[in-house]
């Protein structure tokens, strides 16, 4: 009798996306009738494919990077010593999986699996209240909206609550248009009822009728996830709410960031063109077609069970002063371990990016947080509490929560570029001061990158950040120039080098840069030659600036790493 | 224009409201929106032809033009930016001859940058006709494109 009760392997978008789809296979094909279960994300983004052994007396042995050969299913099936995963010595302590709890460890689209977990129980007893002791509930627990904006997500009920209207309307915001997040994604790609039993929580504590999903088109198997789960809750009843039957709809975004702006959102719902209009009138009062809709977003509703389940005094004794509980981060970029952490509100930034990611001491220059409408934070500050306030002080802002850590090698003008660029593309046009001032920011950029800045350029993006924040009408215009200012901030020394000295001390930067082979260390083995796509490499294995495009290759291919980066010479 | 060829609109109810589904649907089932498709649409739902243009010029996920057989959804997130998408793009432009928004000739591929593919601890990646490649480098970026060109030899 084999010691293993049920294998789990991660198969949620990143673990598909790492090969987890031929590793289930084998494994089913070579278990010998053991169970082998799919379930969603560990978090661990960098170990995948990963594998669970559930062993009969309860315990686990979890395997990383599993390849879909013999050797790793024996090795598996066998629990064999190779390949185990442990939780890195400097993270332990330092995360507290709450929200996250059953991500990981129950098939997402298994009804029973999520309530014999204790799902479910949350809105089991928001049904043995009132609908005003459950608001109450979530006040007292201090929840604020992990969107974004940090709004009290108690409050913003209550205004729900106190309409007196037959129709209301409750949307989850799942539109995730932070590029570089993945909280949301994760969360209902792995519990998906949980999402949902947060929004049922909330229509029962408000009156809401009709409840709504606006998820991203890029997010196929949370659709598939979500819709699977909303079958299976009409099935079980749990629909029925104050005695009558609400109604869950999921709706595709359509690739708009602009869609995530509450405003946007419901144009969107509406069948419409995603243009964000004046407030007031707020959702709450006047929204999808006139009727009072409420805006939250899906990390927010997946912490719903959490303060329902222990209780929102309990919740509250998690985080700091003026934010409470833990917060999902998609941590990304120049670090040892990327993936999806869960930490208690509080946390330095220096914990995050170190100690749980496993980023380089002295490798890293800076955090970016908030995405587009966040900034970036340097290493010097990373003693900073995670929480909204003390963010939002840095010219930074928790932000929905994409935490993108930057190596001394990226350069802080063109990151500032990149969300630029992606802002004034997204920007609706609505605006004059969002269309035509995020596009001269995005020139005035461009132009400083390309090595044609000029001195008064700095002045010039000072000058109009502010105006552009002041009068744009959404969040997008109000919050687009933060990048910019952030990094003018605290990597101003960057900007006056690429426009005075043209260099780009992160050698990043295509028109300051030449690629240069050091004649001491190449071996002249000519690797270097067969792999440039343009023939610049001569047979004396020298690189023709001319005819170079800086694509990596030739430094990709040198086996002696004898090929860089370095700064171009001004002839 | 083809009689009935949209004809499984008529799966969605036809208020104003369900234009963007409309469109989707023709979308997943075309692969793009072509002129055909427009004034079906704008039929289907009662909305003029010029407001249905409207709303497929504002999201980026409507296409006008028809795309390969393999489309290539290159991911320009955060952190694939910093982990070097922009030099993913150059080596697709070498490898195919195409920048975003265009077709090979031969019909083989079609190539569009996506804001974020939402798996940014892999990054960079690119998706395939919805298939997600991770941490590629131009190495395996080039087996890959191999890969598909061989299967469409088959
Ligand atoms: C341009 C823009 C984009 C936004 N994108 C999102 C998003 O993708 N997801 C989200 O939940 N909130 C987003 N928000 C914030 C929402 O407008 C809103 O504040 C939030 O969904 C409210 O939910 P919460 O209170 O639970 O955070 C965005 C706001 C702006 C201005």
């Amino acid at each position: 009798m084999s010691k293993i009760a049920k294998l789990r392997v991660g198969m949620a978008s990143c673990g598909i996306a790492s090969g987890a789809e031929p590793v289930m296979e084998m494994l089913k094909a070579s278990s010998g009738g053991i169970p082998v279960v799919a379930v969603g994300c560990l978090g661990h983004c960098y170990a995948e494919p990963m594998v669970e052994a559930v062993l009969n007396d309860g315990s686990s042995v979890i395997y990383r990077n599993v390849k879909p050969d013999k050797a790793d299913m024996d090795n598996i099936l066998s629990l064999g010593e190779n390949g185990r995963f442990t939780i890195p010595p400097e993270r332990a302590g330092r995360e507290l999986v709450k929200v996250l709890a059953l991500a990981g460890r129950v098939n997402p689209i298994d009804f029973d699996d999520y309530v014999a977990n204790g799902g479910y129980d949350g809105l089991r007893r928001a049904l043995s209240m009132t609908p005003g002791e459950v608001v109450n509930e979530v006040l007292v627990s201090g929840l604020r909206g992990r969107g974004g904006g940090g709004f009290p997500t108690g409050r913003k009920w209550s205004f729900l609550a106190a309409k007196k209207t037959d129709r209301k309307i409750l949307v989850c915001n799942a539109d995730e248009g932070d590029p570089g997040a993945f909280m949301d994604r994760s969360l209902m790609e792995s519990v998906p009822h949980q999402v949902l039993e947060g929004m049922l929580t909330a229509a029962y504590a408000t009156g809401a009728t009709d409840l709504v999903i606006y998820c991203r088109a890029e997010y196929p198997m949370a659709i598939d996830h979500l819709r699977t789960a909303i079958s299976q809750i009409s099935e079980h009843h749990l629909d029925v709410l104050n005695g009558r039957r609400v109604t869950i709809a999921i709706k595709e975004g359509a690739g708009a960031f602009v869609c995530g702006e509450e405003t946007a959102l419901i144009a969107s719902l509406e069948g419409k063109r995603g243009t964000p209009r004046f407030r007031p009138p707020f959702p709450t009062d006047s929204g999808y077609r006139g009727f009072p809709t409420m805006i939250n977003n899906v990390e927010t509703f997946g912490n719903v069970p959490v303060i329902m389940r222990e209780g929102g005094a309990k919740y509250a004794e998690t985080g700091t002063a003026g934010s409470k509980g833990t917060k999902l981060f998609a941590l990304a970029g120049d670090l040892k371990y990327p993936g999806l952490v869960e930490v208690p509100m509080g946390i330095t930034l220096g914990e995050i990016v170190f100690e749980i990611g496993g980023a380089e001491r002295g490798c890293v220059k800076a955090v970016q947080t908030g995405g587009p409408s966040g900034g970036c934070i340097p290493a010097e500050l990373f003693d900073t509490p995670v929480d909204y306030d003390s963010l939002k002080q840095l010219g930074a802002i928790m932000g929905s929560g994409g935490m993108i850590v930057v190596g001394n090698d990226r350069c802080m003008v063109e990151t500032a570029r990149y969300f630029l660029d992606f802002t004034h593309r997204e920007s609706c046009g609505k605006c004059t001061f969002c269309r035509v001032g995020t596009t001269r920011m995005y020139e005035t950029l461009c132009r400083i990158v390309d090595g044609r800045g000029r001195p008064e350029d700095i002045d010039f993006l000072t000058d109009i950040a502010p105006k552009i924040k002041a009068g744009a009408l959404c969040g997008l215009g109000q919050t687009a120039p933060n990048p910019v200012l952030a990094t003018l901030r605290f990597f101003r020394n960057e900007y006056e080098e690429h426009i005075n000295r043209h260099l780009c001390r992160a050698m990043q930067c295509n028109s300051m840069v030449d690629m240069s082979i050091d004649p001491d260390v190449c071996v002249k083995c000519g690797l270097c030659r067969r792999n440039c796509p343009v023939q610049a490499i001569g047979p004396d294995f020298v690189i023709d600036p001319a005819a170079c495009t800086r694509c990596n290759s030739c430094l990709d291919a040198c086996p002696k790493k004898a090929i860089r980066r370095i700064a171009r010479k001004e002839n | 224009m083809e009689d009935g060829k949209f004809e499984y609109l008529s799966a969605v109810d036809g208020d104003p409201g369900n234009l963007i589904k409309g469109l989707q649907m023709v979308q997943s089932r075309e692969g793009y929106v072509s002129d055909d498709a427009v004034k079906a649409v704008s039929e289907h739902f009662s909305t003029p032809v010029v407001e249905v243009e409207g709303v497929l010029g504002f999201y980026a996920q409507f296409k006008r033009v028809k795309p390969g057989k393999y489309r290539i959804s290159m991911c320009d997130g955060t952190a694939c930016h910093i982990k070097g998408s922009p030099l993913v793009r150059e080596w697709l432009r070498q490898e195919l001859g195409i920048d975003s928004g265009e077709t090979t000739e031969d019909g083989m591929f079609s190539l569009e940058t996506v804001a974020c593919l939402g798996c940014c601890s892999l990054a960079p990646v690119i998706s395939i006709n919805g298939r997600v490649h991770a941490r590629l480098t131009r190495k395996s970026l080039a087996s890959i494109l191999a890969k598909y060109r061989k299967e469409a030899a088959l």
